[in-house]
């Protein structure tokens, strides 16, 4: 939504700019005005559509922030290069994965991201925008997938040779079926 | 000899005059111009051949210098790109394997930077702004040769360390933890750190340059107020470069530090935080941007309205508008940081910052405009360029503003989205600007007209090859694709899209190559320009082709306001005319009126500049390699060296006054007080109080947001460190009121007396410091105890400089270089000392107060 706002808004402005800078040059020596230059286009312009923008995207910013309600919580431990997810597993006990989120789709879940080694960042395209991974720190992100199904993920902040692999998947199940079988991605120390 | 005269026969009318219209200068006697010449070129001519490369300290021979070598750096970092795109073309790409993958990346991005971008700046500001102004060279000329050296050093070392396979590769950013020692063991990293702050010299010493240079070596009675635009972008851009710059270099030298000697203050088990170092650097990166794209403005207001023929619109509100951008660009550093983990009011309160940034940029782009609009526009190279600009720079502009709001840039942050944007940002605010700056300025470089065609071919290479490049980039980003990845195997998606940029970004390499050939080819065998070729009125014009080394013959005044000046100017009409005490002379004026105020004698060829980059080129060679024992070597080398330009400036004689005018003389430098030195003091001292204050901006930080604190129990408190403090303090406060009593009394024997009675007092207060450091705790052992160690670090530093000064005062008293008139080193010995109080009892009481807390 902000998206497509800002893109049809900014070709527009390209537009504009770019027609005005084609009239000013086939215009020949006309009146000086300062005033409507700088004044009109330089300041009421632009001001207008920056507060424009502006209030729209802090609206926006406001609702996709983690709140202190009672949303699920995940883990998500990044290290050179594997990503360590905690979620609760098929008892409802927190279990350890690696490399593989599972979450229960339809709902919001925040994610409480903290780091090993260096800086790392989680980001899930389609599920919405990334929050770093910082020794030291931990950071919260809300996040929510609306449909089951799987989504890629990976880390989106330089970790060295081996940030390129540094991918990840999200498992988001339908909550009302069976908790799927995450076996597989399970840490060995952790089973039970 | 043909004649060319591109521009129309529309004169510019100086509506605006540019001098003081109620200021007047009478005229010198007319003179034979050749001989004028004869006497000027003898004087400020470089030494002939090999050593005059390197003695030489003229400001246009080192301007062009820099402008050379930073494009032969570019084309380096052109060439890696090309490698870049090589690697990126396929999904599988086997070019590159990733560890130098990563190097590349890296060092593209360094090289245009800090070996491109800056230097670039800096070597068109060098060469320009003597002319422009109106003044024979800039205020420090051995301060321009100097930093060549360090950056031809610096650069050199960063871009041979690829040939080695020991190139930096954790980012231009250099975030830490990647980049400690832990997890980049290797001599990479320590590269980036001692070979960019080794470059950085020749910034900060550019930037006093400039500052002093636009406030006080302006034409007579050219105001403040009325100065070329120019002069009001690079002084934005020098104001930037002393504020800017600091905060980089301390936090490369903590880091250093850290990866040399374990002091931790990045490390987050023992009280530091990688985040520091991004506040640090973003500090210095985000005014960075504007750094880049001020002079490149300047250089469009000067060009605009010389190719519309008319005068610029709006000076009043551009000038504003650089004053807002210098102020909005240091609140603007978090938004490299919004996915740090960073409550939303203050994410709200910098994203707002970031978009109203946009508000005078916005400006100025609707004045150029505007101006455009007054004018009749005439299509020559430069303004082909100018157009490629706009075309460039608003969409780059409009990216930025979609990037400020929050909820994009989390999507798009680490995208190619953001490579995109930062490519249209500086590809269109920086090179292209740069790029209408050459071809406008070429024929006063070689004195030459360009050969027809290849120009023009050059510039649609270009701009077709960087849209071709870069536009798709922006849906690579949107679909996904992150920056600094060497394969995408599983995303077959992106690989079409990149394969397109690849191929763009050839053909824009063959647009630069062209354009290098074409100025290679206009410099050897193009055809004469005439005199002021775009019928330009300003000062820079007001000369013969090519430029002479002495500029001008005779300085412009009030009536001499304008190119149009050019003959009586040659004739000696002007101030100042000729050289006749052998002497390099240059005026220096009053900062905001530009009322002369004396005569500054410049510096002649030296080998000086060389042999102290050298030495501090010996110093980071030692600290690169490890051997750290062997770093106060280099320590003492560079004190020796700057020992030595105290000893060459000054006189032991009173010179009698200099006639500049029927009915103006004015005295040399050495018989006045406010000097160019001491402004350029100031400028130097206000870089150095904003290293300081990030230095405790750090302490704050990490005593507040660092999670291992507090720190442990210390056992500095104790009786012998409380008194080896308070001595210091009472010692320097004492060396400070012996320097104003030294230049008070600097007639008397007294005088020497109490500049010896400073510099035992600035010796007991470093043994006094030295007493204190042994009573730190370890640095190693916790960040607050690191931080001590750095602020110990500084104190003597200035400690060691104060000495200097005063040692400087005393042998000037003793060499008889002190008159009534002649004051020598104690007026800048009297800031540094009082810098060196004020610092260290801020210090004390800070680490006071952490104590008593």
């Amino acid at each position: 939504m902000l998206w497509w706002a800002m893109l049809i808004g900014s070709g527009l402005i390209t537009a504009l700019v770019l027609g005005l800078l084609t009239a000013a040059v086939r215009n020949n020596g006309a009146r000086r005005s300062e005033r409507g230059w700088i004044w009109g286009w330089g300041l009421g312009f632009t001001g207008a559509v920056l507060v424009v923008l502006l209030g729209f995207s802090l609206w926006i910013g406001e609702r996709m922030l983690a709140r202190g309600d009672d949303a699920l919580r995940v883990g998500a431990h990044a290290a050179q290069w594997e990503w360590r997810f905690t979620q609760p597993g098929p008892d409802g006990l927190p279990v350890q994965t690696v490399d593989t989120l599972y979450i229960p789709a339809g709902e919001s879940f925040d994610v409480e991201i903290t780091a090993q080694d260096v800086i790392h960042s989680f980001w899930v395209p389609q599920l919405g925008g990334k929050m770093d991974a910082i020794p030291g720190h931990q950071n919260l992100h809300r996040l929510r997938a609306d449909t089951p199904g799987i989504y890629e993920g990976l880390c989106a902040e330089f970790c060295g040779i081996g940030h390129s692999f540094m991918r990840f998947t999200v498992v988001a199940y339908d909550p009302t079926g069976p908790i799927p079988d995450m076996s597989a991605d399970l840490i060995p120390e952790t089973r039970p | 000899m043909t004649v060319t005269r591109p521009m129309g026969d529309r004169d510019i009318a100086p509506n605006e005059p540019m001098f003081d219209p109620r200021a007047d200068i009478a005229p010198n006697d007319t003179r034979r111009a050749l001989s004028l010449h004869r006497e000027l070129d003898r004087t400020w001519r470089d030494e002939p051949g090999w050593r005059g490369f390197f003695t030489s300290v003229n400001h246009g021979t080192i301007g062009l210098r820099f402008m050379v070598t930073s494009f032969v750096f570019f084309a380096i970092g052109g060439v890696l790109a090309m490698m870049i795109r090589a690697q990126l073309a396929t999904r599988q790409g086997a070019f590159l394997d990733v560890d130098l993958y990563n190097q590349i990346f890296t060092m593209h991005g360094s090289i245009m930077m800090f070996l491109f971008a800056i230097p670039m700046l800096e070597g068109l500001a060098l060469w320009l702004l003597p002319k422009i102004l109106g003044a024979r060279d800039m205020a420090f000329p051995r301060l321009s040769a100097l930093g060549y050296w360090c950056y031809l050093f610096g650069g050199t070392v960063i871009v041979g360390s690829l040939l080695f396979g020991l190139a930096p590769d954790d980012g231009w950013f250099m975030y830490t933890p990647l980049s400690d020692r832990t997890h980049s063991p290797g001599v990479n990293a320590d590269v980036w750190l001692l070979g960019v702050t080794f470059v950085e010299i020749s910034a900060m010493a550019a930037a006093v340059e400039i500052t002093v240079t636009i406030l006080r070596c302006r034409a007579a009675h050219m105001p403040l107020t009325r100065m070329p635009l120019m002069g009001w972008y690079l002084l934005g851009t020098a104001v930037m470069m002393l504020v800017g710059f600091p905060p980089l270099i301390l936090g490369s030298i903590l880091l250093e530090v850290q990866r040399a000697f374990d002091w931790p203050f990045f490390d987050v088990a023992r009280g530091g935080d990688p985040l520091l170092w991004q506040h640090l650097f973003w500090l210095f990166g985000h005014p960075e941007v504007y750094i880049i794209f001020l002079p490149a403005a300047g250089a469009l207001s000067t060009i605009i309205p010389i190719m519309a023929r008319t005068t610029i619109l709006g000076y009043g509100a551009i000038v504003a508008a650089i004053a807002g951008l210098v102020f909005l660009s240091f609140g603007l550093w978090v938004h490299h940081m919004f996915t740090v983990g960073i409550p939303h009011m203050a994410l709200a309160f910098f994203s707002a910052a970031s978009a109203l940034v946009a508000v005078p940029t916005a400006v100025q782009v609707f004045a150029w405009i505007g101006t455009m609009w007054d004018g009749k526009v005439s299509f020559r190279l430069p303004m082909l360029y100018v157009m490629g600009f706009f075309i460039t720079f608003v969409m780059g502009g409009l990216t930025g503003v979609m990037l400020a709001m929050v909820p994009f840039n989390w999507q798009a942050h680490d995208t190619a989205f953001v490579t995109a944007h930062l490519h249209y940002v500086l590809v269109g605010g920086f090179v292209f600007p740069m790029l209408a700056a050459v071809s406008y300025w070429m024929p006063l470089i070689c004195g030459r007209w360009r050969v027809r065609g290849l120009g023009e071919s050059a510039f649609w290479l270009i701009l077709i090859g960087f849209h071709g490049t870069f536009f798709l980039m922006h849906l690579t980003g949107l679909l996904g694709m992150p920056r600094r990845i060497a394969v995408y195997p599983n995303n077959p998606e992106w690989e079409w899209l990149n394969l397109i940029s690849s191929i763009f970004g050839m053909i824009m390499s063959a647009g630069f190559a062209l354009f290098a050939f074409d100025v290679i080819m206009q410099w050897m065998f193009g055809r004469r320009s005439r005199r002021n070729p775009w019928r330009a009125p300003t000062l820079d014009w007001a000369m013969p082709l090519p430029a002479p080394s002495y500029n001008f013959a005779s300085l412009p005044g009030p009536r001499q306001a304008d190119a149009s000046a050019l003959l009586p100017l040659a004739r000696g009409e002007g101030l100042l005319p000729g050289a006749p005490r052998g002497f390099r002379e240059t005026l220096v004026v009053e900062a905001g009126t530009g009322r002369p105020d004396h005569v500054a004698v410049l510096a002649t060829s030296t080998w000086l500049p060389l042999l102290t980059s050298a030495a501090i080129g010996s110093f980071f060679a030692a600290m690169l390699v490890g051997l750290y024992w062997l770093a106060p070597l280099g320590m003492v080398l560079t004190l020796i060296a700057a020992w030595k330009w105290g000893a060459i400036m000054g006189t032991d004689r009173d010179h009698a006054p200099a006639a500049v005018a029927p009915g103006l003389t004015l005295p040399l430098h050495w018989q006045t007080r406010n000097t160019l030195a001491r402004t350029g003091a100031i400028a130097l001292l206000l870089a150095d109080g904003t290293l300081y204050a990030a230095l405790l901006f750090g302490v704050g930080f990490l005593s507040v947001v660092a999670p291992a604190w507090p720190a442990p129990p210390s056992t500095l408190v104790s009786l012998p460190v409380i008194a080896a403090a308070a001595l210091a303090l009472a010692a320097m406060a004492l060396g400070l009121l012996a320097s104003h009593r030294a230049e008070a009394q600097r007639s008397h024997a007294s005088g020497a007396a109490w500049a010896g009675l400073g510099l035992a007092a600035a010796l007991v207060a470093l043994v006094a410091l030295a007493v204190v450091g042994l009573g730190l705790d370890d640095p190693r052992r916790h960040a607050r105890d690191a931080l001590r160690g750095a602020i110990l670090g500084f104190a003597v530093f200035h400690g060691v400089i104060a000495a200097m000064l005063a040692l400087r005062s005393l042998r000037d008293a003793q060499t008889g270089r002190l008159s009534e008139v002649r004051r020598g080193a104690a007026p800048i010995w009297q800031m540094f000392q009082a810098f060196w109080l004020t610092t260290t009892a801020v210090s004390v009481a800070l680490i006071a107060a952490q104590e008593v807390l």
